[in-house]
């Protein structure tokens, strides 16, 4: 499922479209499923043949002659047992290759998803609530191969279908056409109801992403909710979501309710109308009785795979909306551009160039704008900045989760959007302000994957200050962290996702008040550890503190988005007001206090 | 820990019961659309009856065929059709209405007691398999009983009325039928069970997919800046196998379990054949039976073999729903351990609140000690600061005091009340805490203060940001009030998020506030304006205040310095200081060789 775009104007064509691409993904099994369908149809018809044939050659013998071979007997037994047993193998194989089937096209359109979701740009994902993602992946998915689950008993009893319609014709032509008008309102009927369905689908389907969206957020934030006491808001806010879904379900079922007994009831009457009208043609010398019978069983016959049809064509409209919602994801483009230069990952420290830099989310209003500054390779630059500078921005910037709008970023005289894929994170390491965690170990956690000895991880936990608290977890560095993790505390996350950038020892660290939660003395050694190891790693940090701002060699000090000036600490405290008034805040406060 | 039940040990037929019973609104009009079932079912027999009639008195009767007489009775079915078409529309869409709605209840009452569960179980599963449980955990239970539930008892009545029947013309013939279904029937526990199992499997892998597929969402960030984006497909990979090997081995139970009635039904038909030859031939009882009815005997068995298939093709499918059911009653089934006293509740009163705690010890189910004999009595309107270490369980001292936690030893009092016997909305309105992290909601940044008072208005949350010293970046917002702060407020910047929880806090106004490292991400110069402005809105409060930034320290009445669980020293910042050698001698020690 990644390049066929499903159209069409009704739901019907586009849900043959979605079924076609899944028999073209996996013909083998869809083969096998419809020859165990075949089976079991046809065996369905053995069955008669076999009480016929056990009627005219042992039952009535048995009871004429009132003496029967013990070796007939058997042949019942054999006969019904071999049928019932080829069916059940028929069964087996019908049922078990739709869900092989299903289960590999679901499997198939997650892995796409998610590949989408790795590769597309973080633009992206902001304008994407993390709810509405997972619905995409999951719910959507499966509405979208759910017509899968029918599709060889239709595909089985059409067979059927054209057998019986074939042995009408020959029976008694005009009768046969009168019956087989049941088609055109079948496929009249259908038409109806996917037009009447469709819509309601569709926001059945977006409802069930809002609603997921609002339980996540919800969970998400459940300390808030709790600690607040917004418990019954939350809930009224997800009860609105889940009755407008409710509503919207019940139109949808409604629909389907009258769908399905008329779809049963159109053969059933044309029956009645064959039957009438045969006994007037037989008056009327025009047919005989045989035949009337033999065009209103064939009637019957044909009533059965209409309705598994119907079974099948009722999944439609959920497939075709899931589909599409799938399908917005897998052709959203945008992914980020990379070149094929690759960085050297020895030696010390790398050189940083930003010129000319200019971002902003509204043109007229620019986060950054113009910013130039080089980092010479092994120096410390801090950022400093009033909340909501711009600093978070610019380290996004430097790790290319987002492209500049005007100007370039170079690492070591190379453009950051002229490098390969993965090529940065061999060079530039970030500790972010609000740590991640995944869903592993310790030492998943720290590694990330990669091939790195137990004791290189003991000594990036030792320099990020975390050996202490992880030596005294359960499984140390196998104890689980993340959403079902040990629970840790903030400045606890920050240090594991300190080791993380550490234990790769990049040629260029980037620090966002990567210790904000960490209290002084601990971050005393952290900034102890940094400065003392044999790391001439360049390092980016941006920090408040003036124990993290004395690290560095320059200060950019940041206003409004532009550099307003830069320089030593000790030169900027004593030239610019501002910067002094933000750096010395505390020791001004301590002053008002003891004074 | 109180780990999330998962709803595994409830019985299927339990499952049914007490999910009934947390939706009433299944059983509303149970028996109109039981009758509206039989009367649908009947619809099946109407053509059967109308062609063997037609053939036996309109085509070959006595007189030749008979137009009027066919055509009577063509008009007699197509009634009988449009009714049982009707009544099959009813049934349904009453099937529809009612466990949509009972579902929709169930689905409320679940999330609700989900944010009921105390901090630490909502912690013990994964978020993306909580979602699921109020999500598609729940739509799993709407197939069945739209197209399951209510027909399967329709069923066991049409088998009930066949075996009747059976009897009628020969009970030994209706033995031999149960006996060839009783492999099926005895082997159906056994295959429930196993189906049952690979069901929950299931379910399960779905919660573990979810969670999966969350990590590229929610970890975007991370997962870029260290480009693993083929280590984490490769994660996400192995649940979507996992998921799927689970469903097929499931599908793999359910199609093989499906496929045994129909070797039961081979065999009874051959049984019928030849037990009835023998009664014919009188080998067997004396029974006197003919062709005939020997005949007419397999056609009936065929009203018993549909209905058993439909039986059992129903409750195999219903393994599926009752696996998600499961889960979701599983969620009901946790106990709100930090139980709301409900009506005996005890209101506080309003004004400061004393706080003591007595004796107060505190441990992670499994793990170490967090807080030991905690003894601390803080007089109504005295400002506290809590410092320490990092881990040295000063924030787990803010969960108890605000009962996101309860202790696991002693007890903590507001006014002399266990907050264990306070009623959670006199809690909650009087009692706010400020975490480091304030989570934001994607909205405007007016609708997220507003989670600290309902219906307050612009006016009052500029006045409450005013108070705050926080005019000025409220005024410098592309759209003030009105700004959109993002999905877990990423538009803005982690500082600016701690300021709309101090706005959210400042318009709760409550009488005891509890602040946890609530200003880390905002810079110094706006830090000290907001502590000032604290300073002044926590008079007439009482306040814990824990901070690693020891200026907060200074300027309280009163510090309490926590090491390794206990509290080690406590008085006025100036007399802590000149204790040498003291745990606060050095934290202060070390901030102010910070500072530089």
């Amino acid at each position: 499922m990644t390049d066929e775009r499903v159209s069409g104007a009704g739901s019907t064509g586009a849900g043959f479209a979605v079924l076609w691409v899944a028999i073209k993904r996996e013909p083998a099994v869809f083969t096998i499923s419809t020859i165990g369908s075949l089976l079991f149809g046809a065996l369905t018809v053995a069955d008669a043949w076999v009480l016929g044939w056990s009627t005219d050659h042992v039952v009535l013998p048995a009871f004429r002659d009132g003496e029967i071979g013990g070796g007939l007997l058997w042949a019942v037994l054999g006969l019904f047992l071999g049928v019932a047993i080829l069916r059940a193998v028929g069964i087996v194989a019908r049922r078990l290759g739709a869900g092989v089937m299903q289960y590999r096209m679901q499997a198939r359109s997650r892995r796409a998803v998610t590949r989408q979701y790795l590769s597309l740009p973080m633009e992206w994902h902001q304008k994407h609530p993390t709810g509405e993602l997972l619905s995409n992946a999951n719910s959507d998915v499966e509405a979208a191969w759910g017509p899968i689950a029918p599709l060889p008993m239709a595909v089985g009893t059409v067979a059927m279908m054209v057998i019986a319609v074939v042995q009408m014709l020959f029976a008694d032509l005009v009768l046969a056409v009168v019956g087989l008008l049941v088609f055109p309102l079948v496929i009249a009927t259908n038409v109806i109801y996917q037009r009447l369905a469709q819509g309601w689908a569709t926001r059945a389907q977006q409802l069930r992403g809002e609603l997921s969206e609002i339980a996540h957020e919800s969970f998400d934030g459940a300390m808030v909710v709790k600690t607040l006491g917004r418990e019954p808001e939350e809930t009224a806010r997800f009860r609105a979501k889940a009755e407008e879904l409710r509503e919207t379900n019940i139109r949808v079922g409604r629909i389907r309710a009258a769908f399905d007994p008329t779809l049963a009831a159109l053969p059933n009457i044309a029956v009645l109308i064959v039957l009438v009208l045969g006994v007037h043609r037989v008056l009327s010398g025009a047919t005989v009785a045989g035949d009337v019978v033999t065009v209103t069983y064939l009637l019957t016959v044909v009533s059965f795979p209409i309705r598994s049809i119907g079974w099948l064509l009722g999944e439609f409209p959920r497939s075709v909306v899931g589909y599409r919602r799938v399908d917005a994801v897998l052709r959203a483009s945008g992914a980020m551009p990379y070149g094929e230069a690759t960085a050297p990952v020895s030696g010390d420290g790398a050189r940083l160039d930003v010129s000319g830099l200019a971002y902003g989310y509204h043109a007229d209003r620019p986060l950054l704008r113009d910013l130039s500054f080089t980092v010479e390779p092994g120096r410390t630059v801090a950022l400093v900045g009033a909340t909501a500078s711009g600093k978070s921005t610019l380290t996004n910037l430097l790790t290319r989760l987002v492209d500049v709008d005007a100007g370039a970023i170079r690492v070591d005289g190379l453009d950051v959007r002229e490098l390969a894929r993965g090529e940065l994170a061999r060079v530039l390491s970030v500790v972010p302000q609000t740590a991640f965690l995944f869903d592993d170990t310790v030492r998943g956690n720290i590694t990330l994957g990669a091939d790195v000895p137990d004791e290189e991880v003991w000594e990036a936990l030792r320099t990020a200050q975390a050996d202490g608290f992880v030596a005294a977890l359960s499984d140390g560095l196998d104890t689980r962290l993340g959403e079902r993790g040990t629970s840790l505390s903030g400045g606890q996350r920050q240090r594991i996702s300190l080791a993380r950038a550490l234990v790769r020892r990049p040629r260029l660290l980037v620090l966002d008040d990567a210790t904000s939660a960490v209290d002084p003395e601990v971050e005393a050694r952290i900034l102890a550890g940094l400065r003392s190891e044999d790391r001439d790693a360049t390092l980016v940090v941006v920090a408040y503190r003036k124990a993290t701002i004395g690290l560095a060699d320059e200060v950019l000090f940041l206003s409004d988005g532009a550099i307003v000036d830069r320089g030593p600490h000790d030169e900027l405290v004593g030239r610019n007001d501002d910067y002094a008034r933000l750096v010395n805040a505390y020791e001004a406060e301590h002053e008002g206090v003891t004074s | 820990m109180t780990m999330m039940d998962t709803g595994e040990d409830i019985g299927g037929w339990e499952t049914i019961r007490r999910g009934i019973s947390h939706s009433p609104e299944l059983k509303e009009g149970i028996r109109t659309t039981l009758a509206l079932a039989v009367l649908a079912s009947a619809g099946q027999v109407v053509v059967p009856i109308a062609v063997q009639q037609t053939v036996d008195r309109g085509l070959r009767g006595s007189g030749g065929p008979d137009a009027t007489f066919t055509t009577w009775l063509a008009l007699a079915a197509a009634a009988a059709i449009v009714l049982t078409s009707w009544a099959s529309y009813a049934m349904t869409a009453r099937l529809f209405s009612t466990s949509e709605r009972g579902l929709a209840t169930l689905r409320v009452k679940a999330f609700r007691h989900v944010h009921d569960l105390p901090l630490l179980t909502q912690n013990t599963e994964r978020r993306g398999a909580l979602v699921a449980r109020v999500t598609s955990d729940v739509d799993q239970v709407s197939q069945f009983l739209v197209f399951g539930g209510l027909l399967f008892v329709v069923s066991i009545g049409q088998i009930l009325v066949a075996t009747v029947l059976m009897i009628v013309y020969s009970w030994q013939l209706a033995l031999v039928v149960w006996i060839c279904f009783a492999p099926l029937f005895l082997s159906l526990r056994y295959f429930q069970r196993k189906l049952s199992i690979a069901y929950a499997t299931v379910r399960r892998q779905v919660g573990i997919l979810l969670s999966a597929i969350s990590e590229p969402v929610v970890g975007a960030a991370v997962v870029r800046s260290y480009a693993v984006e083929a280590r984490t497909q490769e994660r996400i990979d192995a649940a979507v196998l996992a998921h799927q090997a689970a469903s097929t081995r499931a599908q793999g139970f359910t199609a093989f379990s499906f496929s045994l009635g129909g070797i039961s039904a081979g065999l009874a038909n051959a049984g019928v054949l030849i037990v009835g030859i023998w009664l014919g031939q009188g080998r067997l009882w004396s029974d006197d039976i003919s062709a005939g009815e020997v005949l007419a005997f397999a056609f009936i068995v065929t009203l018993f073999v549909g209905p058993v298939q439909f039986g059992t093709q129903v409750l195999t499918d219903a393994q599926n729903a009752i696996a998600g059911w499961r889960r979701v009653i599983g969620i009901l089934d946790t106990p709100a351990d930090l139980v709301d006293p409900g009506p005996s509740g005890q209101t506080l009163p309003a004004g400061a609140l004393d706080v003591a705690f007595e004796g107060v010890g505190f441990a992670y189910p499994g793990g170490p000690p967090v807080l030991r004999d905690i003894d601390l009595t803080i007089p109504a309107g005295r400002r506290v600061a809590v410092v320490g270490e990092t881990g040295s369980g000063k924030s787990t001292l803010a969960k108890l005091l605000t009962r996101l936690m309860d202790p696991t030893d002693g007890r903590v009092l507001l006014d002399g009340v266990d907050l264990r016997e306070v009623a959670e909305t006199s809690l909650r309105s009087s009692v706010v805490l400020v975490p480091q992290e304030g989570f934001l909601f994607d909205d405007t940044l007016a609708a997220n203060a507003r989670y600290g008072r309902l219906g307050a208005t612009d006016d009052e949350i500029l006045a409450a940001a005013a108070d705050l010293g926080l005019g000025d970046w409220l005024a410098g917002l592309p759209d003030g009030l009105a700004t959109r702060v993002g999905q877990r407020g990423e538009s803005l910047s982690a500082g600016e998020r701690q300021l709309v929880a101090l706005l959210r806090a400042q318009l709760a106004d409550p009488d005891l506030l509890v602040l946890d490292e609530a200003t880390s991400a905002v810079d110094p110069e706006l830090e000290t304006r907001i502590g000032r402005a604290l300073e002044r809105l926590m008079s007439g409060r009482t306040s814990v205040t824990i901070a690693h930034r020891l200026s907060t320290a200074e300027a309280a009445d009163e510090v309490v310095v926590v090491d390794h669980g206990r509290i080690v020293q406590r008085g006025p910042h100036a007399a802590l200081v000149q204790e040498d050698g003291s745990v606060y001698a050095g934290l202060h020690a070390s901030w102010v060789a910070q500072r530089g």
